[in-house]
This record gives structure tokens, C-alpha cells and sequence, in this order.
């Protein structure tokens, strides 16, 4: 008896994990892989990039799925409730300078973004949006219910779905930006939580608050969408990424010293991988500038170096591994160290291809002007670029004062998609596909009227101003080097995240600074008083015409007396002066 | 009487082409006093454009034009500063008419009171004489022409004038006799702007003086040549709109025009009422006191027809005067169509009562607007209510004004029935109070 219970258990052992690798069977397959990307800046700050990529293999949308293993439960429902094809997410605080920091892998505005494609089988797409949008407001701790007609767009050019697509009816998609929205802690953990390991293991232990948050450029997104489940797309995967990106800053975190490890960004190492995860790496770019020896070191040595075309330059990383056993052989944490052979030269600090800044022009409160200047500093190859503004409804834009000048020349462009807003129900829309020339400075001015609002329309600082949210350029931008495809399962993280069509150039999303504008104010202490005066003045016209209206003219009949001119005869008579 | 008013016309177009090229054009056309939402000329520029770039006009909240303006435009807009100067003159010349025929009614229907002996004997001095009257014409051409209002508002190139011109038009048209020319004036000048629909009223009693029919609710004669009256009116109101109709294959200009007046979400600051109020009002109320506020520029309309049914060209004084005040986005360029009649009632200054007060009160006013202006919007060292303060002044010195001058015509009416020296019973002289 014994032996048959023996017997009975090793046959439940094998036959356990079994079902598990089955695939096609009850369970779907779902595949976690985590990456660290750190990359040193040339004015000596470090940006550090994670990303947590969640594949799954099953199709959202139609059979119940009820077992969720990696792919966080809140986010699946989501998707499938709402019939939502594609989500993109991003929470930030900070600006990416693009000028000085170099092409940000994945740049987003300043506050809090959301842009979704939704299914074609959604039938009313402002319903959902709303719903979406209160949704993920309780999911990440974000008053993304402030998101509403006012604040929603529908680009007709710039936002193309980065995942499967079969058609792009652009009445699909959505996009708002709130630029007031404040990132913090609260937000953080939500985030932190949708990851399968939570912040105990893995990558995300590094994620505390108290330094992600003392830096220069904190940005965490959700992005999801539908990929090809292999080479021959058959069949539909869905991917869940979580990216966090975090500039800290040379001189606040890094106290002027420009040599970085892990410790000092973070405060904590790294100790193992994520036990769910297929893959667990993180990359160091330690590419050299201006094509001379590496001047950049790192500690420990690396498990691999890998060599990759990422935004047009040939770059290479120092891979470290963190579920290859021999790297935890030696200590029990890892500590990765940034070190600086030789001071570099900062004089040479290479411009990015594509960056932009925007800034509000004019004085006083009746009007103003915006101005964005584009420039590729490309020295051959010209490239068109697609620039996406949304303008609140209160400052009244006149688009036949767009002008666009580029090396003193107009420059007409090949294509403007502009809707007006409505006061107080939808905002400007201007989406123009602008050509850029090789070497040149674009600048693009469109004058603006301030409104007056109703005095409960104004924030409670209302002399603080008012956000306009960053605009949005979206480029090919030409690359040096050809690029090869790339194959989604094998390349690092970071290089898959936008699709690339062909090997000469490479996509790129910039956003420019948001703006702060004000508006004249009227006197938030005076409604009583206001209505009582003017309802004073349509009195004193309402009285006079009723008197000349309903009166006629008399002649004046002595009066016999009042009685102030009785008491005043009375006194006359004591000092013996005539009566009047 | 030709060659004066030749000279009051090039001197006008002088004053009109020297701004136009000099710098103070740009500062003008900007001047919120000036320009409202509704007849600005960089939001008509707007409208052209957006139906450059095959987006309506009227699916934003900038342009509020009727499609007429739209259709001028469109093909007049190179020569837009010759078409602003046209139409002032056009206006000038209107008004010369119009008032010349006015007085040769006045004068005719003064001859047969006179020998029906309804004046008090004692009323010579208060009879207007044909030398008296001889300049009035010329003085109205020359106080629309070159007022001040009147000259901002033409270097604005503020489509104002265009309504002016159209309500110039109606009134020569109604002072003529021809009840379809003032009805098609009229249609258009409702289609414009929506408020002269409260000129029907004068215009009818006008006319029917004119043609002998006495105002008595029961006559038939009454009723009838009522009724052709208005259905001329609106069957032009209803050709109009559907023509307009017709230009964009849509609707949408009906609420982006005549729901943009009656409704006032715009609360750019103007000369008017509205905006502040508006801007400081309680949600709760808004609807309610955009009504009332709308209703307010209609209802004077009947009273003042009972009281002036015998004098229609003075009642159509006060409705021009009331619709300047309380139209929901005034601004000079209405002011001054109705400041060109004063002349017309010159003959009454002797009974004004406040007449130096009142008119120092809106010089210093209009003065005093760009000023706070600056502080409020460029200085920062004022807030709104320094301007807002100084519309409440404008405004009711305006309705003083107007007031005043119903006053002064009450007075004089009466004095003509009763005579110029009034004693009391017992001999003494006589005061005149209004009971």
C-alpha cells in the first residue's frame, strides 16, 4: 500500500507542473521579462530606464478569460470591458531636455497623458472614454476624471497605433493631457503593484520613492497593446509594458561627483531576479563618444557586451544578466559602478538630429503669441514631422496667423488638419505634417486672444495661470546607420517599443515644454456687488422711462402745506419775518 | 445743399485714408471699445480663412458673421478698407436724405396743426422754421461722419458699419413712403444683428401716419395694412435665411450667430453690461438673467408705442438709442448712429436739463476707457473693476442722455398744446411738474 501511495504521488509530481507547459490547453501562456537600462548623459547625469514587459498569449477580447497569472487582473478587465485596443499611459513630472540630454527613448508630457485606440466594435467611443478615463483615475491614484470634453482630442496623423492594427479610423482614437497633474508616491504604488513581483524582487526593488522622486525627470507609463503571437501572426498576444524612466541630476543626487552606481541612485542594489521573469538584464551604455576609446568603466565586469543600431547610432551596452548564476558568485548584491577614466571635454556634447522648444510670446493680458521652433541639425537629409498642438478653448487661436518660417523663407505646410474649439466644450486641435530642411531652424508662431472666464471657472490660484499641455512631434528621423529589423522576442526592451518600418530611419515622439499662460481675472469678491450696480443702472433707465412713460406733465398746484413748510411759517411768524 | 455735404464727405474719406495708413490702424483695431466678438474684422478674416481650409466658419466659437458678411468678403476682401469708407459715406448720405424728407414732413404737418388752430397762441418761438431746418441735414451727415466713434470705427474696419449703413438705409426707405424697401431693409437688418426687430414697431406707426390710417385697435384699414407690412417683413426675413442657408448647405449659423447674441457666452469686456455681470454671476441664475437682460432691450418697445404713436421718428430715436445701450455686445459704432439724430432735436436744447453734465460725463468716459484699460490688461496695477466702474458711468450717461431728451420732447409737446407762459390759477407763474 505503501508503494502504491508512493507510486500515486510521483505520478501527481510529473503530472503537476505538466499542464503548466501544456500552452494550448486551459492556460494561456504569459512570459515577464524585466530591464534596467542606464545611460549616462553628456552634461554627467544618468537617466536610468526600466522596463517590465508582460506578454500573454491569450485574446482579451473575446472568451472570458478568468485566470490571470502575470497580467494584472485590473488591467486585463479593463481592456476587455471596454473594448480598448490599445492604452498608453504616462505619469510625469519633469521636462526631458532633449537639446543637452540627447533622443529620449521614450520621451512623455509633463503631467499626466493618456491616449487609447479603442475597437471598432465600441459603438459609442465617448461613453467609454469617460469610463476609461474615472477607471484608471482609481487604479493609479491620478485625477485623470478631470479628463473630459474639454481636455480630448482626436489627432487625425500623429498617434498610429504601435501595435496590430487592421484599420486606423481615426474616430477611434483619443487623446488628452493633463499638464497640471502632479506626480507623487501614490501614484508610484499602484504602478509598483500591477508588476507581478511587486517591488519585493527582482528590478523593482530598486523603485523606492524617497529618491525616484529627488530627481530631475520622473515619467512612469502603461503602455498596452496587441502583438503578433509569432513570425507567421496568426494569432494575437497581448503585451503589458511598464516603463519608468528617472533623470537624476550630477549635482542634487549626485553631489557634484559624476561617478554613479546603484547605490547612489537608488539606495539599494540589486539581489536576485524576479523568480517569475524569463529574462532579467540590465544594460549600461557604455558606447563611446566622438569615437574614441571608452572612457567609461564599469564595475563589475560585465556578463556580455551586446552591440546594437538604436536611434540611428551604433551603440554598445554592457550586459549583466541577472539570471546567469555566475553573477552572484562572488557577492551577494549586485552594485553596478558607473567610473570616468579621464575628465571628459563637455565642449563637445552631441546635438540630437530632432528637438524643439516652445515658448509663449507678447505681453499683457488681451493676447499673445505661441512660438515653436523645430530644429534638425541634420547636415544633409531633410525629413518631414508631424506636429500635434492642443490648445485650450480660452485662448482663442487665429490660424490665419500661423506663419512658419524656416531659414527666413515661408514654408508652407503639406498638410493641416485644424478644428476650432468650442467655448467650453471641446479644445483646439492643430496637427500640420511640416518639412523640415536639412541644417535649418523652423519657427512656427500662432497668434492668441485671452479670454475672460466666469469667475467659477478659474482655478483657486487663478493668477498662477493657466497649463497648456506640451505639443507633440513625431518624426522619421533619418539614421546614420541602416538599421536591421528587429525581432521582438530576442532584442533588448528598449529597442522594440516603437515599430520600425524600414532600416534608414527610426521613430521618434519628442514633446515640447508646456506652457503657462495668464488670463485676466475679474474681482472673485464682488458678485453681490456687481449685480446690485448693474442692476442699478438698468433701474435708473427702467425708472426714468416709466416716469416719462406713464406721467404727463401738470401745472404744479400751490401746495396748502406740507409739513416742513408749516413748521417754517411757524418760526417766520416768531421772528417776525413774512410767511413763505 | 449738395456741394457742403461733397465737402463733409471728402473731408471724412481724408480723415478715414490718413488713419487707415498710419500706425494708430493696428492699435484701433484691437481696442475692445471698438470691436466685439461679433463685428470684429480679425475674426471675419478668421471666418475666410477657416472656409480656406475647408473647415465651416461657424464649428468654432471665434467667428460669428452672418453668411452675407461671409459672401461680401469673399470676394470684396483686398478692397476692404474702400468698402469700410464707402459704407460710411453711404450712411451719411442716407441719414442727409432720410432727415430732409423728415423735415419736410415736419414742417407740413406743423403748417396743418397750425391752421387747425391746435397750438396755444403764445407758441411762435417754439415753431420751427424752414431756415431753422435748413442745416439740420447737413449737421447730421456731418455729426455721423466725423464723430469720433464713428472714424474708430471705420479704421477697425468694424462690420458695425455695415449694420449702420443697413439701418441708414431702412430709415430713408421708411421716411420715403415705400413699405417693401423698409421691409427689406428692415429683414436685413434683423438678419444682421437681431435686435432691430424692435424697429418694426416705429416703422409701422410711421408708415401708416403716412398713409392717412388712423391707429385704432378695431379699424380694419389698421389691421390690414398691418399685416402686409409684416409678412413683407418676414417673408424677406425667411428669403434672407434661406439664401444664407443655401451659401454653406447648413444650418449652423443660426446658432452661431443668433444663439451667440441671445445667449452671451463670450465675456470679452465691452462698453456694455453684460460682461461683468456675467462674469461675476452665479451659476444658479444665469439663464435667468440672461433672459431678463434679453427681454429688457424689447420691452420698452410697446409702452413707448402708446406714447409716441404720434411722433414714430422719435420713438425710432429712443429704440436705436436703446438698443445701442443694452444690445448684448455694443460698442461705439452703435453709439454713434444714434448720436447722428441729435441734431434732428436741436430745437429741444432749451429744455435739457443736464445736457453739460451729461455730455462731460461721456467725453471724460471715453477718454477714461482706454486708460483703465492699459492699467487692467498691460500695467496690472488696476483690476477689472476699474473698468467696469467706468462702463457703469458710460452707461448711465447714455440713458441720462436719452432720457433727457424724451423729457425735453414731452415738455415741448406739451408747451405747444398749452402755451409758453402757464399761470396758475391765481396768476402767478406757473411751474411744470410731471405727475
Amino acid at each position: 500500500r505503501g508503494m502504491a501511495a508512493a507510486a500515486l504521488l510521483l505520478l501527481l509530481l510529473v503530472a503537476g507542473p505538466g499542464p503548466r507547459r501544456a500552452g494550448a490547453g486551459r492556460e494561456r501562456r504569459d512570459a515577464l521579462r524585466e530591464e534596467l537600462l542606464l545611460s549616462p548623459l553628456p552634461t554627467g547625469d544618468v537617466a536610468a530606464t526600466f522596463q517590465f514587459r508582460t506578454r500573454w498569449d491569450a485574446d482579451l477580447q473575446q472568451g472570458a478569460v478568468s485566470h490571470y497569472r502575470l497580467f494584472p487582473k485590473a488591467l486585463g478587465r479593463l481592456v476587455a470591458a471596454l473594448g480598448v485596443r490599445e492604452l498608453h499611459l504616462a505619469l510625469t513630472q519633469g521636462f526631458w531636455r532633449t537639446r543637452f540630454w540627447g533622443q529620449p527613448p521614450l520621451q512623455a508630457p509633463a503631467g499626466a497623458e493618456l491616449w487609447v485606440w479603442f475597437q471598432p466594435t465600441v459603438t459609442d467611443v465617448d461613453k467609454a472614454w469617460k469610463e476609461l478615463s474615472n477607471i484608471l483615475s482609481g487604479i493609479f491614484c491620478a485625477s485623470l476624471n478631470f479628463i473630459d470634453s474639454t481636455n480630448t482630442v482626436t489627432p487625425t496623423a500623429s498617434f498610429k497605433p504601435l501595435g496590430l492594427a487592421n484599420g486606423t479610423d481615426h474616430h477611434l482614437l483619443r487623446y488628452a493631457v493633463l499638464p497640471r497633474e502632479v506626480v507623487c508616491t501614490e501614484n508610484l504604488t499602484p504602478w509598483k503593484k500591477l508588476l507581478p513581483c511587486g517591488s519585493k524582487a527582482g528590478l523593482a526593488v530598486l523603485l523606492k520613492a524617497e529618491r525616484l522622486f529627488h530627481s530631475s525627470y520622473h515619467s512612469q507609463a502603461v503602455h498596452i497593446r496587441p502583438v503578433c503571437r509569432d513570425a507567421s501572426c496568426l494569432a494575437v498576444s497581448w503585451e503589458l509594458r511598464q516603463t519608468l524612466t528617472v533623470v537624476f541630476d550630477v549635482f542634487s543626487s549626485g553631489q557634484g561627483k559624476k561617478d554613479w552606481s546603484l547605490f547612489k541612485m537608488f539606495s539599494r542594489t540589486l539581489t536576485d531576479a524576479c523568480p517569475l521573469a524569463s529574462q532579467s538584464k540590465v544594460y549600461v551604455d557604455i558606447s563611446p563618444k566622438n569615437k574614441e576609446k571608452e572612457l567609461l568603466e564599469v564595475t563589475p565586469p560585465p556578463t556580455s557586451v551586446h552591440e546594437a543600431v538604436v536611434q540611428g547610432d551604433k551603440k554598445t551596452y554592457a550586459v549583466y544578466d541577472l539570471l546567469s548564476p555566475s553573477l552572484f558568485n562572488t557577492s551577494r548584491s549586485l552594485n553596478v559602478q558607473l567610473k570616468w577614466k579621464r575628465p571628459q571635454d563637455s565642449s563637445e556634447m552631441p546635438i540630437p538630429v530632432l528637438h524643439a522648444q516652445r515658448y509663449v510670446g507678447g505681453y499683457g493680458l488681451q493676447t499673445g503669441e505661441i512660438c515653436t521652433l523645430i530644429y534638425n541639425t541634420h547636415p544633409y537629409r531633410a525629413f518631414p514631422v508631424i506636429l500635434l498642438e492642443t490648445v485650450p478653448w480660452y485662448l482663442r487661436l487665429y490660424v490665419h496667423t500661423l506663419t512658419i518660417i524656416t531659414k527666413g523663407k515661408e514654408n508652407k505646410p503639406s498638410y493641416i488638419h485644424y478644428q476650432p474649439a468650442q467655448d467650453r466644450r471641446r479644445p483646439h486641435l492643430l496637427e500640420m505634417l511640416i518639412q523640415l530642411p536639412a541644417n535649418s531652424v523652423t519657427k512656427i508662431t500662432i497668434q492668441f486672444e485671452r479670454a475672460l472666464l466666469k469667475w467659477t471657472e478659474y482655478p483657486p490660484d487663478p493668477n498662477h495661470g493657466f497649463y497648456v499641455g506640451s505639443s507633440v512631434l513625431s518624426a522619421l528621423v533619418p539614421s546614420v546607420i541602416a538599421m536591421k529589423d528587429v525581432d521582438m522576442e530576442q532584442s533588448p526592451l528598449f529597442t522594440s517599443l516603437f515599430p520600425s518600418s524600414d532600416g534608414s530611419s527610426y521613430f521618434v515622439r519628442l514633446y515640447t515644454e508646456p506652457l503657462l499662460v495668464n488670463l485676466p481675472t475679474p474681482d472673485f469678491s464682488m458678485p453681490y456687488n456687481v449685480i446690485c450696480l448693474t442692476c442699478t443702472v438698468v433701474a435708473v433707465c427702467y425708472g426714468s422711462f416709466y416716469n416719462l412713460l406713464t406721467r404727463t406733465f401738470h401745472v404744479e398746484e400751490p401746495s396748502r402745506g406740507g409739513l416742513a413748510k408749516r413748521l417754517a411759517n411757524v418760526i417766520r411768524k416768531f421772528r417776525g419775518v413774512p410767511p413763505l | 445743399m449738395a456741394a457742403p455735404l461733397v465737402l463733409v464727405v471728402l473731408a471724412a474719406v481724408t480723415v478715414r485714408a490718413a488713419l487707415f495708413r498710419s500706425s494708430l490702424a493696428a492699435f484701433i483695431a484691437e481696442r475692445v471699445e471698438v470691436v466685439s466678438p461679433l463685428s470684429a474684422w480679425k475674426r471675419v478674416v478668421e471666418g475666410l480663412a477657416l472656409l480656406d481650409l475647408g473647415v465651416s466658419p461657424y464649428s468654432g466659437a471665434i467667428f460669428h458673421e452672418t453668411p452675407l458678411i461671409i459672401y461680401l468678403f469673399h470676394f470684396l476682401i483686398e478692397y476692404a478698407e474702400l468698402v469700410f469708407m464707402i459704407t460710411d459715406v453711404l450712411t451719411a448720405v442716407a441719414l442727409y436724405l432720410a432727415v430732409q424728407d423728415f423735415n419736410k414732413v415736419v414742417f407740413k404737418k406743423q403748417k396743418l396743426l397750425i391752421e387747425l388752430d391746435k397750438y396755444a397762441p403764445d407758441v411762435a418761438e417754439l415753431i420751427q422754421t424752414p431756415m431753422d431746418m435748413h442745416y439740420i441735414p447737413l449737421k447730421v451727415a456731418l455729426f455721423y461722419l466725423l464723430n469720433p466713434y464713428t472714424v474708430m470705427s471705420c479704421v477697425a474696419k468694424s462690420t458695425c458699419a455695415i449694420n449702420n449703413s443697413v439701418i441708414a438705409f431702412f430709415i430713408l426707405a421708411t421716411i420715403k413712403g415705400s413699405a417693401f424697401l423698409s421691409a427689406v431693409f428692415l429683414a436685413l437688418a434683423t438678419y444682421q444683428s437681431l435686435y432691430p426687430l424692435t424697429l418694426f414697431a416705429p416703422a409701422l406707426l410711421y408708415l401708416l401716419q403716412r398713409q392717412f390710417i388712423p391707429i385704432k385697435l378695431k379699424s380694419k384699414s389698421f389691421w390690414l395694412y398691418t399685416m402686409q407690412y409684416a409678412s413683407l417683413y418676414l417673408c424677406s426675413l425667411v428669403v434672407i435665411i434661406c439664401l444664407s442657408f443655401f451659401l454653406l448647405n447648413s444650418w449652423d449659423f443660426i446658432p452661431s450667430v443668433y444663439g451667440f447674441i441671445l445667449s452671451v457666452p463670450d465675456l470679452t469686456p465691452n462698453i456694455g453690461l453684460f460682461w461683468y455681470f456675467f462674469a461675476e454671476m452665479f451659476e444658479h441664475f444665469s439663464l435667468f438673467f440672461v433672459c431678463v437682460f434679453q427681454i429688457n432691450v424689447f420691452f420698452y418697445t410697446i409702452p413707448l408705442a402708446i406714447k409716441l404713436k404720434e411722433h414714430p421718428v422719435f420713438f425710432m430715436f429712443v429704440q436705436i438709442a436703446i438698443i445701442s445701450i443694452f444690445k448684448s455686445y455694443p460698442t461705439v459704432g452703435d453709439v454713434a448712429l444714434y448720436m447722428a439724430f441729435l441734431p434732428v432735436w436741436s430745437h429741444l436744447y432749451r429744455f435739457l436739463r443736464n445736457i453739460f453734465i451729461l455730455s462731460c460725463v461721456l467725453i471724460f468716459c471715453s477718454f477714461l476707457f482706454p486708460v483703465l484699460w492699459h492699467l487692467w490688461i498691460y500695467a496690472g496695477s488696476a483690476n477689472s473693476n476699474f473698468y467696469y466702474a467706468i462702463t457703469l458711468t458710460f452707461n448711465i450717461g447714455q440713458i441720462l442722455l436719452i432720457s433727457d431728451y424724451f423729457y425735453a420732447f414731452l415738455r415741448r409737446e406739451y408747451y405747444l398744446t398749452h402755451g409758453l407762459h402757464l399761470t396758475r390759477q391765481d396768476g402767478t407763474e406757473a411751474m411744470l411738474v410731471l405727475k
